[in-house]
């Protein structure tokens, strides 16, 4: 499937802080690829460098050793990585911690304007970006951000990265203190944008229901290395390694484990309660 | 308010799996909370009630969840519990001391630790170890001791590895467990974590919850955690449900979670093994309600 990657990366090392006391070696010998328009995982313990890995992705880190192509551009040239902010948006971890602008208009105007368009695109883009992400432009548009609740705070952030229509759209923890309703609509959101406009998604998760629920494929880092990579639903059917890792499977994928262990014959690989409640229905229908 | 007493038996129709609490064995009322109202920017631009008449009792040892979408004042409310806000209306009664009352502020802060929800605002210092003595050493205690509890709560928290690092140095669950690891240390009567495990992972959260357990059990610390977890919630000895600023439910977890009209209303979930019992109920098959956890459920279905 992947003969075009959109992103590819080869071999991929990091060190944080080179030759002084606090030098970190992030990530080590790392080999991914990601195909256009596909919905991408990485998940991993606490520390396991997937926030490190995927600001290689935009250009801001470089990496120490190793190779990284995005949308064909090799990002160790620096001249190549410094466009690369245009063609990839990058929504960080609390990223309402970056709405510095005097109002939410001018915070999603921000990408735009610098990338040279004219009052009226900005205005266009904007609007679009903040119906795009459930907002209302006519209402929030002249708000200060610090007068938002958590939730619509970060929806302006994310707004902001889609008024510039990326290419690729990299979300480190988006949803992290969204309370369920609000993580549900934002990923929503999240996966009409891909449809609509075939952008390729790569999501950072400590959630394993919301990885299970949206996405294709995942990677698994560990200590900076790349310990899986697959179909999310093989990688969710692998529960021991994952536990090993620090890191579970989803809730409903639990759930069949322990009838297995229990001695019922139910399949261990469901991602989501939809997929356990019609097993179990199986299930209880034989008996 | 719709209120529940935790009388009677939880469920007469499951096992008890140890998941859930034993209720606490103290009556003392050690936070009270009477009519309070909070106004923030009163009179200025920006005004806005964030809690509208809310009372409340956390007995001494108990376990309490606080849950409610965003923005109903979770956080708001339990800033209150150690004088960083003052009621605009109503009063807060901390360990029997007013919490308007100046002189008291010193009193309630050393008897309640609060872990915020932005680890980025409770980063002191340069180094992760300095950080986590910060507040210890304030408390007048002998060095030996500071040490000692330093290090406890660095084991706590698995941090013991990066010890050395400058914590704006560390990945988001580092500090996150930096700032569970600051409070801890100062040993408070009463802990209070502000969605603690927002970023932290799978095993990271289970770690959390069980210290926050065991110090609620054996230790007799009155624990107060704000979640959007369901199933931390369901561990609680009593859950209060915010929205809009007010309190509309509160009770033991199973007489919460059955409450499927209401938290349908205010769009909040269920823990996901009650999820899949209602699944089942619509298929018709006679799954009972108060299943709260992944092992009530696997006993339930093994046993029919
Ligand atoms: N600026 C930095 N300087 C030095 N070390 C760093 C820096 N940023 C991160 N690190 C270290 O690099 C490692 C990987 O960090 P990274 O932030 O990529 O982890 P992560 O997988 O995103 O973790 P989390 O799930 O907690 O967000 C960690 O050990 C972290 O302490
Ligand atoms: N400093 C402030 N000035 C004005 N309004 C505020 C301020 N802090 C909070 N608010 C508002 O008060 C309401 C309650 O906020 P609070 O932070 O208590 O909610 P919460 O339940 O903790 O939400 P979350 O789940 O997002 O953390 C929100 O509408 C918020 O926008
Ligand atoms: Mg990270
Ligand atoms: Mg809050």
């Amino acid at each position: 499937m992947n003969n075009n990657p959109i992103i590819k990366v080869e071999n991929l090392t990091h060190i944080y802080s080179p030759g002084t006391p606090f030098q970190v070696v992030s990530l080590e010998g790392i080999s991914l690829e990601i195909a256009r328009g596909e919905f991408f995982a990485v998940i991993g313990s606490t520390g396991s460098g997937k926030s490190t890995l995927v600001q290689h992705f935009n250009g801001i880190l470089a990496p120490a050793k190793g190779k990284i192509w995005v949308c064909g551009a090799d990002i160790s040239d620096k001249r190549q990585r410094r466009d690369l902010w245009r063609r990839v948006g990058l929504v960080f971890q609390q990223p309402e911690q970056q709405l510095f602008e005097e109002t939410v208009f001018d915070d999603v105007a921000f990408g735009p304007r610098n990338m040279g368009f004219d009052q009226d695109e900005v205005k266009r883009r904007v609007e679009k970006a903040l119906q795009q992400m459930g907002l209302d432009p006519a209402t929030v548009s002249g708000v200060p951000p610090f007068r938002l609740s958590g939730g619509m705070r970060r929806k302006v952030a994310i707004a902001g990265v889609l008024a510039m229509t990326p290419e690729v759209l990299i979300l480190d923890e988006p949803a992290a203190g969204l309370d369920p309703q609000g993580r549900k609509q934002l990923m929503d959101l999240v996966e009409d944008f891909r449809r609509e406009e075939g952008v390729t998604m790569v999501l950072v998760t400590h959630n394993m229901e919301e990885a299970a629920l949206w996405t294709d494929r995942m990677a698994v880092l560990d200590k900076g290395r790349l310990v899986m990579e697959g179909s999310t639903r093989e990688v969710f059917n692998k529960a021991g390694e994952l536990r090993a890792l620090g890191l579970n499977v989803p809730a409903p994928a639990q759930l069949m484990c322990k009838l297995r262990a229990a001695g019922k014959q139910v399949r261990t690989d469901v991602l989501t309660n939809e997929e356990a409640v019609e097993e179990i229905a199986r299930l209880l229908s034989e008996t | 308010m719709r209120e529940f007493k935790a009388t009677g038996p939880v469920s007469n129709t499951l096992e008890s799996h140890g998941s859930r609490l034993t209720t606490h064995d103290s009556n003392e009322i050690f936070i009270q909370v009477k009519d309070l109202v909070h106004i923030y920017n009163r009179g200025k631009r920006g005004e806005f009630r964030a809690l509208s008449g809310v009372s409340l009792e956390i007995k001494k040892g108990e376990f309490l969840a606080v849950v409610g979408p965003n923005g109903s004042g979770k956080s708001t409310l339990i800033m209150h519990f150690n004088a960083l806000l003052t009621p605009t209306e109503g009063e807060v009664i901390v360990g029997g001391l007013d919490t308007r009352d100046p002189r008291h502020i010193w009193e309630i802060r050393r008897q309640v630790g609060i872990v915020f929800q932005n680890p980025d605002n409770q980063i002191v210092s340069s180094l992760l170890e300095e950080d986590v003595a910060f507040g210890v050493e304030n408390l007048g205690l002998p060095p030996e001791e500071v040490r000692e509890r330093v290090e406890e709560a660095l084991s706590l928290t698995g941090l013991s590895g990066v010890r050395d690092r400058p914590p704006h140095l560390l990945s988001g669950g580092q500090k996150q467990r930096l700032a569970v690891a600051g409070v801890l240390a100062m040993c408070p009567a009463c802990l209070v974590l502000d969605e603690p495990s927002s970023m932290l992972d799978p095993a990271g959260r289970a770690e959390l919850m069980e210290t926050l357990v065991r110090l609620n059990r054996s230790g007799r610390v009155t624990v107060i955690l704000v979640t959007h977890f369901m199933e931390d919630a369901a561990r609680a000895d009593k859950i209060i449900v915010m929205n809009e600023g007010r309190l509309v439910l509160t009770g033991p977890p199973d007489r919460v979670f059955a409450e499927h009209a209401l938290l349908d209303e205010i769009n909040l979930a269920l823990p996901a093994a009650a999820e899949i019992s209602r699944g089942l109920r619509r298929r018709g098959f006679p799954v009972p309600d108060g299943i709260l956890s992944l092992d009530d459920l696997v006993s339930f279905l093994c046993r029919r």
